[in-house]
C-alpha cells in the first residue's frame, strides 16, 4: 500500500446522503482515477458531523479544511485546485456573520462552543472501520473491565461518574444496573432501545450511524456488569442506515473475538440479535418494547412488575441506550469525568451526547 | 481477542493508518504545486516522496501540498518543516534527489546543504 497524502472525511450521516453525498463520492472515485491520484487519496465515510444544513459537508486532512454544500459539479475543482495544486476552492467554505471566509473545521464557532462526548469520533471515523474505532482508544474499557475488575466494581465506577440516563427522567445508570445485578435469573438480557421516536430527535441515529462500536463496546460492559449474556439491538425502521452498521459492527467484533465466547480471555459470553422496530410510536416504552421484541403485540404494560426485576418469565431485562455511550469514556479515562462537565449549569452530573 | 496487548497492537497499526487526522508527525514535507512546480515536475517529486517515504516506512512524516511560492526559476520547491527547527527549502528537486533528502536529511537528520535555496521563514 502506497502511501496516503490526503484524508478526506466525507459527511455520510442521513442528512448528507439524502442531501447528495454518495453522488459525491461516486464522483471524487471517477475524477481522482482519471487523474491518476487514486492512490494517494482516503476517501472515507463518516457519521454525521453536525451541521446538516450545510450539507453536504466534508472535511479534508491534513489541513482540516472543511467545504460545505458541495455538489458533483465542484468535485473537479476541489481535486484540480485542492488535491493538486494545493489551493483550497474558498468558495465552498462557510462564511461567518461578517463574512469573513472560515477556512477549517476547528474554526466553525459552531463547534468551538461544543464539547462532544459520546458523540467525540462521529464525524472523525469511518463508522464501518473497526480498527479505527480502536485507534481512539476502542473496546480498552471493555478489556480493562473484564480482565480486572468484577461486575460489582464495575457498577461502583459507573456509580462514583454519577452518570445517569439521557431521557427527560435522568435515572441513575448504576441503580438500574444494580437492580439487575441483583435479580437472580436463569437468563438476563439486555437491550439497546434505538426506537427513537420523539419528533425531531436524532441524537440516536447519529450515534448509531457514527460511532456503532462505541455502543456495543457499552453494551457488553453493561451486561458483564449486570450479568447479561444476550443484548438485543432494537432499532426502527426508519433508521436503515442506522441498522445496517450496527449488523456490520457486530460482524467485525465478532471476527476479532470481541464478542462470542470467552471475550479478551474471561468467562465472559455476549451474543446479540437486531430487531427491528415496526414504526410504533409507544415501541419506545420499555414495557411494549420488550412486549414487541417478544413477538407479542406492542402494548405497554403497567409497573410493577418491572423489567429490572421481575418480568415475563422472571427475566429480568435493562432498557437503555445512550448512556453505555458514555459510560465507555467514563470507565477509560476519568471514573468522575462526568462531574467536570456539567456540574456548574445543572448541577446535578449528567451524561452528554 | 484474548489480551489487552493484542488490543494494543491491532490500535498502534491503526493509529499508523489514520496519522493525517492529526496524530504525532515529526517532519511535515511540503511540495509547492503552482502552475509552475507542476510544469517543473512537482507530481514527479510529490510521488518520488510519497514512494520513498512509505518505502522505508517512516512513520511520522507528513507529505502534503501548497500553492505557488514564488520561487519559479527555481521549481519544483519543497520545504521541509520541523518542530522547533528553521524551516529548510530545497530548489530545482527531482525523484534522483528526493532519494537524497530523505535519505539525509529526514532519516539521518543532516541537511543536504547543496540543494538548499533557503532556510528560515
Amino acid at each position: 500500500m502506497s502511501l496516503k497524502r490526503i484524508d478526506l472525511l466525507l459527511c455520510c450521516g442521513s442528512g448528507c446522503i439524502s442531501a447528495g453525498a454518495l453522488k459525491i463520492k461516486e464522483r471524487f472515485l471517477q475524477v481522482l482515477k482519471d487523474k491518476g491520484l487514486a492512490g494517494e487519496i482516503n476517501i472515507i465515510e463518516t457519521g454525521c458531523m453536525g451541521p446538516c444544513d450545510y450539507g453536504p459537508v466534508m472535511v479534508i486532512y491534513p489541513e482540516g479544511v472543511f467545504y460545505q454544500k458541495v455538489t458533483p459539479v465542484d468535485v473537479d475543482e476541489i481535486v484540480e485546485e485542492h488535491f493538486i495544486k494545493g489551493r483550497p476552492v474558498f468558495r465552498l467554505m462557510i462564511q461567518d456573520a461578517d463574512q469573513q471566509i472560515i477556512q477549517t473545521a476547528k474554526k466553525i464557532p459552531f463547534y468551538q462552543k461544543q464539547v462532544k462526548v459520546a458523540l467525540e469520533n462521529c464525524g472523525y471515523i469511518d463508522p464501518e472501520s473497526i480498527d479505527e474505532y480502536i485507534a481512539l482508544g476502542g473496546y480498552e474499557a471493555l478489556g480493562t473491565v473484564l480482565t480486572s475488575m468484577t461486575p460489582q466494581q464495575t457498577i461502583d465506577v459507573v456509580k462514583r461518574s454519577g452518570l445517569r440516563g439521557r431521557g427527560g427522567g435522568g435515572f441513575p445508570t448504576h441503580i438500574k444496573w444494580q437492580m439487575v445485578h441483583d435479580a437472580q435469573a436463569k437468563q438476563k438480557y439486555i437491550i439497546c432501545n434505538g426506537d427513537e421516536g420523539d419528533p425531531g430527535a436524532f441524537m440516536d441515529r447519529s450515534l448509531l450511524e457514527g460511532d456503532p462500536h462505541r455502543i456495543l463496546e457499552g453494551m457488553m460492559i453493561s451486561a458483564y456488569a449486570i450479568g447479561a449474556t444476550v443484548g438485543f439491538f432494537y432499532i426502527r425502521a426508519e433508521y436503515p442506515l442506522a441498522i445496517k452498521r450496527i449488523k456490520y459492527a457486530i460482524e467485525q467484533a465478532k471476527e476479532m473475538g470481541l464478542m462470542g465466547e470467552n471475550i479478551f480471555g474471561s468467562d465472559f459470553c455476549f451474543e446479540t440479535e437486531v430487531r427491528t422496530g415496526a414504526g410504533a410510536f409507544v415501541c419506545g416504552e420499555e414495557t411494549a418494547l420488550i412486549a414487541s421484541i417478544e413477538g407479542n403485540r406492542g402494548n405497554p404494560s403497567p409497573k410493577p412488575p418491572y423489567p429490572s426485576k421481575d418480568f415475563g418469565e422472571c427475566q429480568p431485562w435493562s432498557t437503555t441506550s445512550r448512556p453505555w455511550a458514555t459510560s465507555r469514556p467514563s470507565l477509560s479515562k476519568a471514573p468522575n469525568g462526568f462531574l467536570r462537565w456539567e456540574r456548574k449549569p445543572a448541577r446535578v452530573p449528567r451524561s452528554l451526547l | 481477542m484474548k489480551t489487552l496487548n493484542e488490543l494494543k497492537m491491532i490500535r498502534e497499526k491503526a493509529q499508523e493508518a489514520m496519522k493525517l487526522r492529526g496524530a504525532n508527525t515529526r517532519i511535515k514535507i511540503v511540495v509547492g504545486m503552482g502552475t509552475s512546480g507542476i510544469a517543473m515536475g512537482a507530481r514527479e517529486v510529490m510521488k518520488a516522496f510519497l514512494e520513498e517515504i512509505s518505502g522505508r516506512n517512516l512513520t511520522d512524516v507528513l507529505v502534503t501540498q501548497t500553492g505557488e511560492k514564488g520561487l519559479s526559476s527555481m521549481e519544483p520547491v519543497v520545504d521541509i518543516i520541523e518542530e522547533d527547527k528553521p524551516k529548510i527549502t530545497y530548489g530545482n528537486m527531482n525523484p534522483e534527489k528526493v532519494k537524497k533528502v530523505v535519505l539525509e536529511h529526514i532519516v539521518n537528520g543532516s541537511i543536504v546543504a547543496e540543494f538548499v535555496v533557503a532556510t528560515g521563514d
